[in-house]
Formats: C-alpha cells, sequence, structure tokens
C-alpha cells in the first residue's frame, strides 16, 4: 500500500445512464474533504476512463452507476486496467449496487464499493483507507 | 424533520419552520394573513374550472373523471413490455408510460458496441417498427393514451408510435401519444441528452410542428420540472425552470410562424410529488395560475381550455429509501394523497422497490391499488380543491408564486434558459443544493424515517443493511434476442427503402425542413433507431457539457 498527502481521484459516469447527481455530489463532497477530484462528465466509455485516469495520474477512479450494469462493466474495466498497466490504481463504484453483489464486485479487484444511502464520511474514509 | 428546516427549543418544540423554497411557516393562520397578502376569491382563485384555474381546470374535477394512471413500465424486449402493459391495463390503469433502455434513449441499437450490458435493463429495447409493432399489440391505441418516456430521440419514437398504429389500422387522428421530448430538462437533471442545445430545441420545434398540423390528439412535449427537482431544485424553481424551459420551446414554434395559440394547448406537464405535503399542494395550485396568467399575458392566448396546466403529478423517486423498503409503500400513498389534494389529472407512483431496481409486477399493482384506494375509498373524488379557503393554504399558496416568479426573474436576468444551460449555471446550481441538501439529510438536520433514525450517519451505512424484497431480475437472453432479432430485420428488409427514407431524413436534418414526416417514413421502411439517430448525430454533432464546478 502506498500513502498520499493528497489523493487524486477520478468521479467517472461509464456508460449511457445519465443520473449524475451522486456522481456531483460526492465529487464535492470529497473536494471537501481535501481530495483532488476531477469529473469525468457523462457517457463516458471505457477508454475515455482510461485515457482520463492515465493522464491526470489519478490515484483512485470511482465509477457511479445507477442502470444495474455495474458488474460488467467493472470486470471489463479490470481487465482493461491490467493490460494497459493501471495496475497501482485502485477501482471504487457506488450507485444503486445490490447488497449481494458486493462480495462479486471485491472478488473481480474492485478495492471498495459504496452502494447508495452511504454516508460522505462512508465514502472518504474508505478511500482513504485504501492508502494507510 | 422531512425535508423542511425545522428549529427547535431546548425542549424539542419546534420554533422555525423553513420550507425549501425559502419560505417561513408561522404556528398559525387566519383571516388577517390572507388580508395582508391581498387575497381576493375572484383574482386568486376562481370558481373551479374558471381562470385562473388555481382550484382546478374542471368544474367538477374528479367527479366527471378521475385521474389516469400511468405507471412507469418497460423492460427486457417488447415481448415482456407488451404481457407487463396487459397486466396494467387489465388491472385497471387506464393509461401507458412507457419506459425505454438507455441504448434506445440515447440513439443505439441493441447491436452497437456502446449497448453492451444495458439492452432491455433500464427500459424495453427498441430498434426498429417491427419492436414498437410487438409491444403494442393488442393495445386499443384509440382508446390507450401513451406517454414515451424519451427526449433526444422523442421524435423517432413519436414516429414509431405513429407507424405503429397506421400498420394496425388506427389513424394518426385517433391516436394520443405524449413523448417526454424535453430535452432542455434532460441536460439539467436526468442526462439522455444527445446533441447540442440548438439542435436539440430544433427537434423540439419540429415535433410540436407536426403535432399540430398532423397528430390532433397528441401532445408533443411533456415539461419535465419532476426530474429537475430530483437533481436538487427547490419545487419553486422546479415549476420556474419548467416554465423558463416551456419559453424557449414557445420561442422555437413562434419563430416558424406559428402562433402560441395554436400549440401551447398541447403543452403537458410531468411535475414531482416529493417533499413537504403543504409545500407540493401550494406549489400546484400556484402553477396552474401562473401557467394560466403567462399564456394570457404574455403570449395573447385567449382559448380557455389552451391556458390549462394539464400534468402528470407523480410521487418522487428520490423520497424512496433503500433502508427498510416497505416503508416506500406508505410514502407512495401519502404523495399520492397530495397529488390528489393538489387535482392532478394523470398520477403515477415510484414502486417501493425501486431504491432497488425496476418493479416487479406486485410492486407495480402495489402502486396501482393505492391510487385506487384515494379515488375509491376514502373520498378524494368527493368535492373539488377541498383545501380551497385554508388560511394556510391560500397564503402559502401566494407565497409559493411569488417564489416561482422569483426564480424565474433570475433565470431571465442569465438570459434565458438556453444560455443558462449552455454555460452551465443552472445545473451548477442545483448539483450545488442537491450536495448541501444530502448533508443535511446526512447530518441529522433533514429528517427520514428509516434512514436517519438517530440523525447519526453511522446508520446511514447502505452497505450493511438487509434486503428481504423480491427484486425484478435482469435477464441475458433479452440482450441476445434483440440482436438477433435485428441480425434478421437487417437480412429481410428492404434495403432500397430503407437508403432513400434515410438519405431524405439527412438532407432534411442538414436543412430546415421538419423531420417528422421523413422519420414516420424511415419508421415504416423498417430503419433502426440506431440508424435514424446516426443521421442526426452525423448532421447535428453531440453537445459538449459545460464544466459543473
Amino acid at each position: 500500500m502506498k500513502t498520499k498527502n493528497k489523493i487524486r481521484v477520478l468521479i467517472a459516469k461509464p456508460g449511457l445512464d445519465g443520473h449524475d447527481k451522486g456522481a456531483k455530489i460526492v465529487a464535492l463532497a470529497l473536494r471537501d474533504a481535501g481530495m483532488e477530484v476531477i469529473y469525468s462528465g457523462l457517457h463516458q466509455t471505457l477508454d475515455q476512463i482510461m485515457q482520463t485516469a492515465t493522464q491526470e495520474a489519478v490515484d483512485v477512479i470511482g465509477l457511479s452507476i445507477m442502470s444495474g450494469a455495474h458488474l460488467p462493466i467493472c470486470e471489463k474495466l479490470i481487465g482493461m486496467m491490467k493490460e494497459q498497466g493501471l495496475t497501482d490504481v485502485y477501482l471504487t463504484v457506488g450507485g444503486v449496487i445490490p447488497h449481494q453483489d458486493i462480495p462479486k464486485l471485491k472478488e473481480m479487484g474492485v478495492a471498495e464499493v459504496f452502494p447508495g444511502g452511504i454516508s460522505f464520511e462512508g465514502i472518504t474514509t474508505g478511500m482513504n483507507k485504501l492508502f494507510e | 424533520m422531512g425535508v423542511a428546516k425545522y428549529i427547535k427549543d431546548e425542549r424539542g418544540a419546534i420554533k422555525e419552520v423553513v420550507y425549501q423554497s425559502g419560505i417561513k411557516v408561522k404556528p398559525a393562520y387566519g383571516p388577517e394573513d390572507l388580508e395582508k397578502a391581498g387575497f381576493t376569491y375572484e383574482k386568486d382563485l376562481g370558481a373551479p374550472g374558471e381562470y385562473p384555474f388555481t382550484r382546478s381546470l374542471h368544474p367538477q374535477s374528479y367527479r366527471s373523471r378521475a385521474w389516469t394512471t400511468r405507471q412507469y413500465t418497460g423492460f427486457g424486449t417488447p415481448e415482456e413490455t407488451n404481457e407487463r402493459f396487459k397486466l396494467m391495463i387489465a388491472n385497471g390503469q387506464n393509461g401507458l408510460n412507457v419506459a425505454f433502455d438507455l441504448p434506445t434513449q440515447m440513439g443505439y441499437d441493441s447491436d452497437h458496441p456502446l449497448a453492451e450490458g444495458e439492452v432491455g435493463r433500464v427500459g424495453m429495447a427498441i430498434d426498429s417498427l417491427k419492436d414498437f409493432e410487438t409491444a403494442f399489440a393488442g393495445i386499443p391505441l384509440d382508446r390507450i393514451g401513451s406517454g414515451l418516456t424519451i427526449n433526444a430521440v422523442a421524435t423517432i419514437m413519436m414516429a414509431m408510435y405513429q407507424a405503429t398504429a397506421e400498420k394496425s389500422g388506427y389513424s394518426k387522428n385517433q391516436i394520443s401519444t405524449t413523448p417526454q421530448n424535453d430535452i432542455l430538462k434532460e441536460m439539467i437533471g436526468r442526462g439522455a441528452w444527445i446533441f447540442p442545445v440548438e439542435h436539440g430545441v430544433r427537434l423540439v420545434g419540429d415535433s410540436i410542428e407536426y403535432a399540430v398540423k398532423e397528430l390532433p390528439k397528441s401532445n408533443p412535449v411533456s415539461l419535465c420540472g419532476y426530474h429537475i427537482r430530483e437533481s436538487g431544485a427547490t419545487p419553486a424553481q422546479e415549476i420556474a425552470y419548467a416554465f423558463e424551459i416551456a419559453k424557449a420551446y414557445i420561442d422555437n414554434v413562434t419563430n416558424r410562424g406559428i402562433k402560441p395559440e395554436d400549440f401551447v394547448g398541447r403543452f403537458s406537464f410531468n411535475f414531482n410529488v416529493y417533499g413537504n405535503l403543504w409545500e407540493q399542494i401550494a406549489k400546484f395550485r400556484a402553477a396552474r395560475k401562473l401557467w394560466a396568467k403567462m399564456l394570457k399575458n404574455e403570449y395573447g392566448v385567449t382559448d380557455k381550455k389552451k391556458l390549462f396546466l394539464r400534468g402528470l403529478f407523480g410521487g418522487g423517486g428520490s423520497g424512496l429509501t433503500k433502508e427498510q423498503p416497505e416503508n416506500n409503500i406508505m410514502r407512495g400513498a401519502y404523495y399520492a394523497l397530495g397529488a390528489a389534494l393538489s387535482g392532478a389529472q394523470t398520477t403515477a407512483l415510484c414502486s417501493f422497490d425501486e431504491a432497488y431496481t425496476i418493479p416487479t409486477p406486485r410492486s407495480a399493482l402495489l402502486s396501482l391499488r393505492t391510487l385506487e384506494m384515494l379515488m375509491d375509498e376514502v373520498g378524494l373524488r368527493d368535492t373539488v380543491d377541498p383545501l380551497a379557503g385554508s388560511y394556510f393554504i391560500e397564503t402559502l399558496t401566494l407565497e409559493m408564486e411569488e417564489k416561482i416568479l422569483e426564480e424565474m426573474k433570475e433565470v431571465q436576468k442569465w438570459g434565458g434558459m438556453v444560455k443558462s444551460i449552455s454555460n452551465g449555471f443552472i445545473q451548477r446550481k442545483v448539483s450545488r443544493q442537491a450536495y448541501e441538501f444530502e448533508k443535511g439529510l446526512q447530518s441529522g438536520e433533514y429528517r427520514k424515517v428509516g434512514l436517519n433514525p438517530e440523525g447519526t450517519p453511522e446508520t446511514t451505512d447502505a452497505g450493511n443493511e438487509k434486503t428481504d424484497v423480491e427484486l425484478h431480475e435482469y435477464n441475458e437472453e433479452w440482450a441476445i434476442k434483440s440482436k438477433s432479432n435485428l441480425k434478421e430485420l437487417r437480412a429481410t428488409r428492404n434495403d432500397k427503402e430503407v437508403t432513400s427514407s434515410l438519405t431524405a431524413l439527412e438532407k432534411a436534418a442538414k436543412g430546415t425542413e421538419n423531420v417528422m414526416p421523413h422519420l414516420v417514413k424511415c419508421c415504416h421502411a423498417y430503419a433502426t433507431v440506431g440508424e435514424m439517430a446516426g443521421v442526426f448525430r452525423d448532421a447535428f454533432g453531440e453537445w459538449n457539457e459545460p464544466d459543473f464546478y
């Protein structure tokens, strides 16, 4: 594990879903908690997310997914991160994530899952823990 | 407590109440409040069914006709959706509100790489007229009206609806469809936009113009304050922004030489019933009045019926909690009560399991039954606008009116809605409010039962919650089936007709000719949604969202 003074986070909205309230308010909350936050904007392909994450040299990618497609999206992105050597970046995911999917996501290699309803404090703590 | 601010003294008694729209509520109201506000019956209320329609659009309201129920429905392939439509209609639902999956909403076919994992997930997958024919098979399109929840490519779905009706032997004069078709709203909240602002508004204008000329019973636009509210707007902003958006569409159509009188009667609205009960009721009463006044005074509309703010007032999804999901059944009932006390013509509820996923048949029927109870058991059909004359409600309605006007003035100061959205003013304001509200919810300043009982953030860790509700399951087979249907369609349709209709569409899109007649031809030729939207993508390009920080 690595320690960080200031965590750089990419909050990203993959795919076609446009419900961005969660992504935006989490971006604001992480920024207020002292992190550097980049917000991807809507309708991002996984290639675009990979590109932004690399260019901005982020420490964490935070995906916001509401459509129910979190399992296939995370699986694919993790594959791409491995393939393209983005192995020192943590992948986290938040949104409408049923409880029973959390172990599946973790097994896949998702570092943290932040399902809807979790507090900002819960998310910040979870992110910080990755670097302790 | 609730979504309002409650300031309490040391013993827990309420000292001050401030609603989200910024209105302070007094402990008690009397005749002096109405006098102070300059309230008169003739000016502010009028008889039910009379200008300015604060009380009701129709003299007898629910006595002459109960509300229309329109649960948001659609998933999987058109076959599954058709089955659910029929289930809802067999159970007394009298209108449809169609949910499309994300690829359809974003103008991609089921076999497009960006559609992967999304086909049939949050709504039904539509690729061509074949799918529409299946989805509406056996539905009496002359009696059942359909809301189509789609925006960026609403023109395409309107054309599909007409083509489907024509194929089943109905004329375009008989059918009634209400596509959502509110692209500016989509740019503030919900996010299913594709084309740049000016092209998006042009397509809305095309559909209004076409409906005025060709579809006498259809309502081409449903202005959705609903999603703006869900994104973090206050109830006053919800109405104000929807009205300012309406003005942008009115401008587009009047620039084509069509008088407001000839088309504003076709606008309908979709508003949210989430939040403080009294604030909602005052909001709807004030909105009906302001809309009528605005059309009469600013646009010179004279025909009484064209001044109506008709709409679906439905339970808001952001009120629901994942925690203790059964509580959402009761929440829905209270929202529906608010809608009924506000005189909603049409209504719908988010079902209790929608904080997780789209509803099961059981939960969708529960919503329908909740709505029925209000009309048929509890007495909401007895008399028109039962709260009229209440010192509190009438004062609050006048105050709401002021707040809505203030919010509208701010948008006008920024240069109108198109400009305020293009430069991101509205989006930033609404997101910032959503953030502040969420912080208040987490600190216990706002109360949500079952979510923050002690107002401590620890209790909101939804990751630890256990769900024992039965949930709708996504079926991977739907995508496979959609793709194979599409493959078959591409192999069997008349390519020449497809190409020639798409070429004509391209010419119209790049010029100023109305795209609607061409879309209808494309649909009849079984051109796909992706092909038609692709023509628009080439002609218009895509929108670049402004920064939100």
